[in-house]
């Protein structure tokens, strides 16, 4: 199979866990870390490539370990007419991609720090953030 | 005695192109550089701005007869019903309905993406909105229904009325629980992951009127983009101004609006329709209040800044919910736009959900109006109820007429 792309989410309570060289050890599939942002008893994001016979095995596995997976869309783009720079999103943007300019309290999005875990697209009160397939 | 200024005079130096117009971010610098009362005699008006979600607001409409005629009984926009309890072709559009076949939270959080305030926006954008209507039929009205397209222009009036905008002062919402909470206050992570508060601080219109000096039935306002006016105060305006327990600050509590204006001359720029994920559909608001310096007190008020200003930290694990009284302490806004915050001896990272950056430019637009002449201040018919007026709100309570 082609690898496919996935993002995976940490909660503080498993991302000081070893849990990903488990994927390689007993399911025998193939992995390749493409970003990730991990800071023991912090929320953890990690986008990779995965692939092997027994992927679906290995998903379960991850999400039985607590870990949030999700296919990875292409990238997350701002709907600069419908944002309201409010900064409802800042708080949970995992890796700061999403942040405010102080004093001014402007909101910038740096796409270069994105993992694309979506999480904003749900925080963001008027459904400024869009997820591209 | 100090500066003394009428409406009158103020307006007359507005038409005379002289009035001295800032905002109140601007006015800030000004006091601490020139003073209370040389700043006073400087600055006649002083604008202050809000951009956030504000839940009270909805929108009276007619859409004028069809012929044969109907008595409406059911209205449907957009498939977001609204409630048509007056005459025959009117109806009002609350900013929180949502169509009856939406999900709500049957999956929880669910995702309220399309309620009355995204029907609100479409109208004031002048996009086409599907109007339904069913009625029982009478010997006047014997229409039984119709389905329709209408805009803005189409129909004869939009009032926007809101009953309750621009709250004083805000709660700072924490979740103490072990859970995410997901509220009108946004998305909380569990064991105070967040923090998040909801006021333009400093511009913030009634954080620089705690009194009720100047706002009052009558006053001319920004609304939605267009001029709005104070109709009355809002529902559960309860101005008080209590010190806070070290007795530093004084922090003004939960004054209101109740806001109306004509629809037609808004823009979908300054009302928004927004949705919270797990808790409903809203409408975000853009008001501005011009604050008349009249005197030095009332300045004084206006150029309060963020480090001033204090909101109450409050729990909406248990707290909110289930009506516990108390706080978890007060935080100043200069902190809560730091970015963090200290609760309960924890560093907890905060996110605000008026937007800062909006608030600015309705105070400036508004003192482009007022430079422009476009805009004057109107005295109040009678002021708000002030703090020491309102005795509180009422709980209400459950019983029966047996007790």
């Amino acid at each position: 199979m082609n690898p496919k792309r996935i993002v995976l989410r940490f909660s503080p309570a498993v991302v000081d866990k070893p849990i990903i060289y488990r994927l390689a050890r007993d399911f025998d599939l193939v992995f390749n870390i493409l970003k990730a942002n991990i800071t023991p008893q912090k929320e953890g994001t990690l986008v990779m490539e995965l692939s092997g016979e027994r992927y679906q095995e290995g998903l379960d596995f991850l999400r039985n370990q607590g870990v949030a997976v999700q296919p990875l869309s292409e990238e997350i783009v701002r709907n600069e007419e419908k944002c309201t720079m409010c900064g409802a999103c800042t708080v949970f943007c995992p890796t700061g991609a999403l942040y405010m300019e102080r004093p001014s309290m402007v909101v910038r999005f740096n796409e270069d720090d994105c993992v694309v875990c979506q999480l904003c697209t749900r925080a963001c009160p008027v459904r400024a953030m869009e997820a591209r397939f | 005695m100090g500066v003394q200024k009428t409406y009158a005079e103020i307006n007359a130096k507005i038409r005379a192109g002289q009035a001295v117009v800032v905002t109140a971010e601007e006015v800030i610098a000004m006091v601490a550089e020139k003073g209370l009362e040389r700043t006073a005699r400087e600055v006649d008006v002083v604008t202050t701005g809000t951009f956030s979600p504000m839940c009270s607001s909805g929108v009276f409409l007619n859409f004028g007869h069809s012929n044969p005629r109907i008595k409406m009984q059911k209205v449907w926009l957009n498939g977001v019903p609204a409630y048509t309890g007056v005459a025959a072709v009117d109806a009002y559009l609350g900013a929180t309905e949502m169509p009856e076949d939406d999900p709500l939270n049957t999956s929880h959080p669910g995702e309220f993406r399309y309620g009355g305030g995204h029907v609100i926006q479409d109208l004031v954008a002048r996009k086409p909105v599907r109007l339904e209507a069913v009625g029982y039929g009478t010997d006047c009205y014997p229409r039984r229904e119709i389905e329709t397209w209408i805009t803005l222009d189409d129909i004869n009036e939009a009032i926007l009325f809101n009953p309750r905008n621009a709250y004083q002062n805000y709660n700072v919402a924490v979740n103490s629980g072990p859970r995410t909470l997901y509220t009108y206050m946004g998305i909380l992570k569990p064991r105070f992951g967040n923090a998040n508060y909801c006021s333009a601080g400093q511009l913030s219109p009634l954080l620089k009127d705690p009194y009720f000096k100047t706002i009052g039935i009558g006053t001319r306002i920004f609304l939605g983009g267009g001029v709005g006016y104070v109709a009355w105060h809002g529902t559960q305006h309860c101005p008080a101004v209590p010190q806070d327990p070290s007795g530093k600050a004084r922090i003004p509590a939960g004054g209101t609006l109740s806001v109306i204006g004509d629809l037609k001359q808004m823009s979908p720029r300054w009302l928004v329709g927004t949705s919270f994920l797990g808790y409903g559909a809203t409408l975000t608001v853009g008001i501005g209040v011009p604050i008349p310096v009249l005197n030095e007190e009332i300045l004084y008020y206006a150029a309060l800044r963020d480090e001033d200003l204090f909101a109450p930290v409050v729990d909406y694990a248990e707290g909110y919910p289930y009506c516990v009284p108390g706080n978890l302490g007060y935080v100043s806004y200069a902190q809560l736009k730091s970015g963090k915050i200290t609760v309960n001896g924890k560093e907890v990272p905060t996110a605000p959900l008026s937007s800062y950056p909006r608030a600015r430019e309705i105070a400036g637009i508004l003192k482009e109006w007022i430079l422009q002449g476009r805009f004057y201040l109107t005295e109040p018919v009678q002021l708000l109820p002030g703090p020491g007026s309102v005795a509180g709100l009422k709980p209400l309570k459950e019983k029966s007429l047996e007790e």
